[in-house]
């Protein structure tokens, strides 16, 4: 497709160098205090769940795992060369906001829903979505219940602080039926009341879910329900007002997704960038144009991205995919197969 | 007794208070300049929006669509709720532990002392949740409830106690139960001629359950329906867990405070009762504890005041109280930090400073009648 | 005693100073409990036989007491002991080597590092070992009861102890691998923030007491609202402001540590229950005392430093070590609040797919290890209340 279009790329690629060299002599005035603390410290602070298979969990070795942990080392490979120079802050549901918004931490990819509320009355950015889920309700099998309908009267465990309670709320009142909830501050809290039986079910986005059913005993004693209380798009935030930031992290995701789509992967990335005679691909590894300098990064950062963590294919495999919880890619598939996932175009 | 502080030293006061307001101001300029940078408003408007979520566990009615305000009330009475619960239990579980102490009975005196070391020094948080995730969640599941007797059910949801259904009148009627019921002691107290009325004013209780029972209509016994028990009233685990946690913990201190009490009563006085020929029941009850009573107060107060406090503990193990509705989910859903920390702590001091004002009081009459 | 200053807020009269309730005695002498007639001890006082009628089989009703509570502990304890001791698993490495009824002590054991070090790097273990030999170190002479230049100790172990403890197990020097904060957990956390908490405390406490004390109106005003303002709101209140308002207090982007964000709520707290705690002493000390020092020409300061409260701190030392404990308790609040103590440890450790189903084991270890260290408080407070008795009477 592209290579069709290859006069209309090269033309669009001048105007964009263009553009850059007028965005470039405005950059000295638009500075962004989040890139430059970061830098200074030489350390990129990121919050994320206190712990979750999937997003963020520490792995037998004690070092953080997951599909939000994989874009915080992204972000360290691009602004500091290094995805280990990454220190994880776990935020609980309640105070994940305030400590984003104190500048206690640098960014927060803590399988956080972007919703309304949150760009308008918390007064931050939204990023982009990193995992498209819906919100999803398990119970356990011995119930013999197949729909979300059947549930009047049961009582599901859930987390506090989240969207999670208004939608069960909002699906009480739109279907005239009662679906009790049980709040809890810490998801090992609610996992364990799931577990006891002192609910009938647990409630959270689909991810999530899954992990919480990895957690459990028995896991094949509990079902997922086929029905979504509502859409769930996952992704990271920022503070409002810087941009340049803003862009850095939304660019940290795409270099994953583009790379998945061009078929560069953490095995062959050096080989690629040796071999490939493909400008889109050279112009990705930031071999040729100046593209990263643009956002305030090396050229070259999407290939350190990329050497660091892989592609974004390569991360929901190990996370949530078949090395991970099994769960399937979905709506996080590339756009190209069917999926949600399509990154804004690399020129 | 002192000489007066020196004129320099009432100036400098000045420059204390003009710290204080400094620091008050820095604070106060840096939460604004704060919030405007984060595009969010100070304000108690939200108390009026509609709060959209549900809390599991009520005294009075509430549903989604009430407002934050009415979400605040209904938190507010599920903490009283489980602090007056554990008041109670605190005093007559401390009281009897506080006399166990006491006991000349080797066995008995040590099991007591054993009780109260242990609960003394373990913290109140982790007694809370053992309660609450070692001991509640291992109950069977709803369909092999444990029969207690009276037709009381007991699983993982919680206890389920039959609901007493009351006829249309029963509400008057069992007023004028409770009315019978506290008058009791006062008539006991009566003097007809000569004589108390005493015991013969037992009539007065026996009246009160026929008048109850009058205005019974039929009893909801709870029975297994679908996922849950259905009919009875249900009493959560997390509310048993948190009345546990309360009551076990603060009753071992009030038993110290008891057996101190006790023992700073003179040894004459028990004496004096024992060669007027009462028996120990009655030395007890009628000579000891009245005087007791009377150092016993102002420190079982501060007992109670921690026991509403501490209810805040609750927000662990799910227990809907004000803490965990205000500080958790109306704190979040409405992103009002500032307003939602500053009403749960407002709560708790005035609860605090208004008691205090009372056993002030109370302490001034004890204090008068004495002379 | 001198009269007390006139009260400013209801509330002062409510509690008692703290280091005047009476004593938990182990043994009273029988004649202080009132209940028992007092009876000579009959049919050969000595031996275990008399020991037993004397305590155990005294009278009928006694007697059926004393079975009543030996039917009670047959019910309780074998119950128990089968769970805790006979049935127990404690060796293997895995849950398959839970298979008998009783407890999986085996949990407990596999977890025991992060329960007492949290995720501390394991090659760095030996720096919190050295921090609790020179807690050890510092803290003996100011337990031992005759120590030389005991005050010279306290002060070493309020200000030098904190410094060195804390350039070894934050790290930063050369040799010395600087270990963030969030690694630390575990007791030890706990341990680091009921030190830090009772060194920043104590001499904030002792300046609120002197302020409540004070003649001068705007101080005294300002240390009873300071004092009735902290012990009037629950310290999980606290402790969520520091974790949610403390950040916008702040000037736009200065952040500070949370684990510091929350030793200052604790400071802060526990410096009102302390001033409360001091402030009895200070009323146990005779007003002639301080008219004495003021005569010889003395000043306010030289007179609270000198002659005040080193005997005011005396009194209250059973009092501040009440203080201590439940502070030392509180620590478990904060795992409330994200941060990675002893419970939060055990609670994380339940979550365990590996290890599902031990919470009995992981509580009531966590109970078993905190009765240690509180009872072992608990006691030494006692035995200082009971020889400042003696001191006092004879």
């Amino acid at each position: 497709m592209r290579s069709r279009n290859m006069l209309a790329v090269c033309g669009l690629a001048a105007a964009a160098f263009l553009a850059q060299i007028g965005a470039s002599s405005a950059q000295t005035e638009v500075k962004s205090p989040t890139l430059d603390a970061v830098k200074k410290r030489g350390q990129l602070i990121c919050g994320i769940d206190t712990g979750i298979p999937g997003y963020a969990y520490q792995d037998s070795s004690g070092k953080w795992q997951g599909l939000d942990v994989a874009l915080c080392r992204a972000i360290a490979a691009a602004v500091l060369g290094d995805p280990e120079k990454v220190k994880y802050i776990g935020t609980t549901s309640k105070v994940r906001f305030s400590v984003l918004q104190s500048g206690e931490i640098d960014v927060l990819i803590r399988d956080s829903e972007l919703t309304l509320t949150r760009a308008g009355q918390l007064g931050l950015e939204e990023v982009t979505p990193n995992f498209y889920t819906g919100q999803t309700i398990m119970v356990r099998k011995s119930l013999g219940v197949q729909h979300v309908k059947d549930l009047n009267g049961a009582t599901i465990c859930l987390l506090t602080g989240t969207t999670l309670e208004t939608n069960i709320a909002d699906y009480n009142r739109a279907n005239n039926i009662k679906i009790g909830t049980l709040l809890f501050d810490k998801p090992e809290e609610a996992f364990a009341a799931a577990e006891s039986g002192r609910c009938d079910g647990y409630t959270d986005d689909g991810g999530s879910v899954a992990a919480a059913r990895s957690t459990m005993k028995k896991p094949d004693d509990w079902i997922f329900l086929p029905e979504t209380l509502s859409r769930q798009p996952l992704g990271p935030h920022t503070r409002q007002g810087d941009d340049r930031w803003t862009n850095i992290v939304r660019w940290s995701h795409f270099a994953m997704l583009e790379a998945e789509e061009l078929g560069i992967t953490k095995a062959n990335v050096d080989e690629v960038r040796k071999a490939s005679t493909d400008p889109q691909v050279k112009k990705f590894l930031g071999l040729e144009g100046d593209l990263g300098k643009g956002i305030g990064l090396d050229n070259d950062f999407a290939y350190k991205i990329v050497k660091a963590v892989g592609n974004y294919g390569e991360v929901y495999e190990a996370t949530f995919g078949s090395k991970g919880l099994g769960l399937p890619r979905g709506l996080n598939n590339l756009y190209n197969k069917g999926g949600l996932m399509y990154p804004y175009s690399w020129y | 007794m002192v000489r007066r502080p020196s004129p320099r030293a009432y100036a400098g006061q000045w420059l204390l208070l003009l710290a204080a307001a400094a620091v008050a101001w820095y604070i106060v300029s840096n939460a604004g300049d704060n919030l405007a940078r984060r595009n969010m408003s100070f304000g108690f408007g939200f108390l009026w929006d509609v709060s959209n979520f549900d809390i599991p566990f009520r005294l009075v009615p509430w549903s989604e669509a009430d407002t934050y305000g009415r979400a605040l009330l209904v938190s507010f009475l599920n903490t009283i709720a489980v602090a007056a619960c554990g008041i109670v239990a605190a005093t007559l579980l401390g009281l009897f532990i506080g006399i166990m102490r006491l006991s000349a009975n080797w066995l008995v005196r040590n099991i007591a002392l054993s009780f109260v070391e242990f609960i003394r020094n373990t913290p109140q948080l982790i007694q809370i949740v053992f309660w609450y995730f070692a001991v509640l969640q291992t109950l069977p599941s709803p369909r092999q409830s444990i029969v207690l007797p009276a037709g009381m059910l007991l699983n993982i949801r919680g206890a389920y106690l039959p609901n007493a259904v009351m006829t249309p009148h029963g509400g008057l009627l069992s007023g004028l139960a409770l009315l019978a019921l506290a008058a009791t002691p006062f008539l006991w107290r009566v003097r007809v001629g000569a004589r108390r009325v005493g015991a013969n004013a037992l009539f007065l209780p026996v009246l009160a359950l026929a008048l109850f029972a009058a205005g019974v209509d039929h009893i909801d016994w709870p029975t297994l329906k679908g996922f849950n028990i259905r009919g009875g009233t249900q009493v959560p685990p997390e509310f048993v867990a948190l009345w546990l946690g309360l009551s076990i913990y603060a009753a071992a201190f009030i038993a110290e405070i008891v057996r101190g009490s006790i023992e700073a009563i003179s040894k004459g006085q028990s004496e004096a009762a024992q060669a007027l020929g009462l028996k120990t029941g009655q030395r007890l009850f009628l000579i000891i504890l009245p005087q007791a009573l009377r150092i016993m107060v102002p420190q079982l107060t501060s007992q109670y005041l921690n026991i509403i406090k501490s209810s805040t503990l609750g927000a662990v193990v799910a227990y809907p109280e004000v803490m965990q509705i205000f500080a958790g989910t109306v704190m979040n859903q409405a992103g009002k930090e500032i307003e939602t920390i500053i009403i749960v702590m407002a709560i708790f001091l005035a609860i605090n400073l208004l008691t205090s004002a009372f056993m002030n009081w109370y302490n001034r009459r004890v204090a008068l009648v004495e002379r | 005693m001198p009269p007390r200053q006139p009260a400013l807020i209801e509330g002062e009269m409510l509690e008692p100073a703290p280091g005047m309730q009476p004593p938990l005695a182990v043994e009273t002498p029988s004649g202080a409990r009132p209940l028992v007639p007092p009876r000579p001890a009959r049919g050969g006082g000595a031996g275990i036989v008399g020991w037993l009628r004397l305590n155990l089989f005294g009278s009928v009703g006694n007697t059926a007491l004393t079975l009543l509570v030996l039917g009670f502990l047959a019910l309780i304890l074998p119950p128990f002991i089968r769970w805790a001791v006979t049935d127990a698993t404690i060796g293997g490495t895995a849950r398959s080597a839970c298979t008998g009824d009783g407890a999986c002590w085996t949990f407990i054991r596999m977890r025991l590092p992060t329960f007492f070090y949290g995720h501390y790097p394991f090659s760095e273990w030996w720096r919190v070992d050295l921090a609790a030999v020179l807690l050890g170190v510092f803290s003996a002479p100011v337990m031992r009861d005759r120590t030389r230049h005991r005050g010279l100790w306290l002060v070493l172990l309020l200000t030098l102890f904190p410094l060195l403890a804390g350039i070894l197990l934050a790290g930063g020097l050369p040799g010395l691998p600087p270990v963030d904060t969030n690694l630390w957990g575990g007791l030890m956390l706990d341990i680091i923030i009921a030190f830090v908490t009772v060194a920043g405390s104590l001499p904030l406490g002792i300046l609120l007491a002197l302020g409540r004390r004070s003649q001068l109106p705007i101080v005294r005003l300002l240390a009873v609202g300071f004092i009735e303002l902290w012990r009037g709101v629950p310290l999980l209140t606290v402790l969520f402001m520091s974790a949610v308002l403390v950040p916008l207090f702040l000037p736009n982007g200065v952040s500070v540590d949370r684990l510091i964000r929350a030793l200052i709520a604790l400071v802060l707290f526990n410096a009102a229950y302390m001033a409360e705690t001091v402030r009895g002493g200070l009323q146990g000390v005779a007003a002639g005392q301080e008219e004495a020092a003021y005569s010889v020409g003395l000043r306010w300061w030289q007179v609270q430093l000198f002659v005040v409260l080193p005997q005011a701190l005396r009194y209250v030392v059973p009092g501040l070590v009440n203080n201590i404990v439940d502070l030392f308790k509180d620590t478990t609040l904060v795992t409330i609040v994200g941060l990675f103590d002893l419970l939060g440890a055990v609670s994380q450790a339940l979550k365990d797919p590996a290890w599902l189903g031990f919470a009995k084991e992981g509580y009531v270890f966590s109970m078993l290890v905190f009765f240690v260290c509180c009872f072992a408080m608990s006691s030494y407070g006692r035995r200082f209340e009971k020889r400042l008795r003696r001191h006092h009477s004879g």
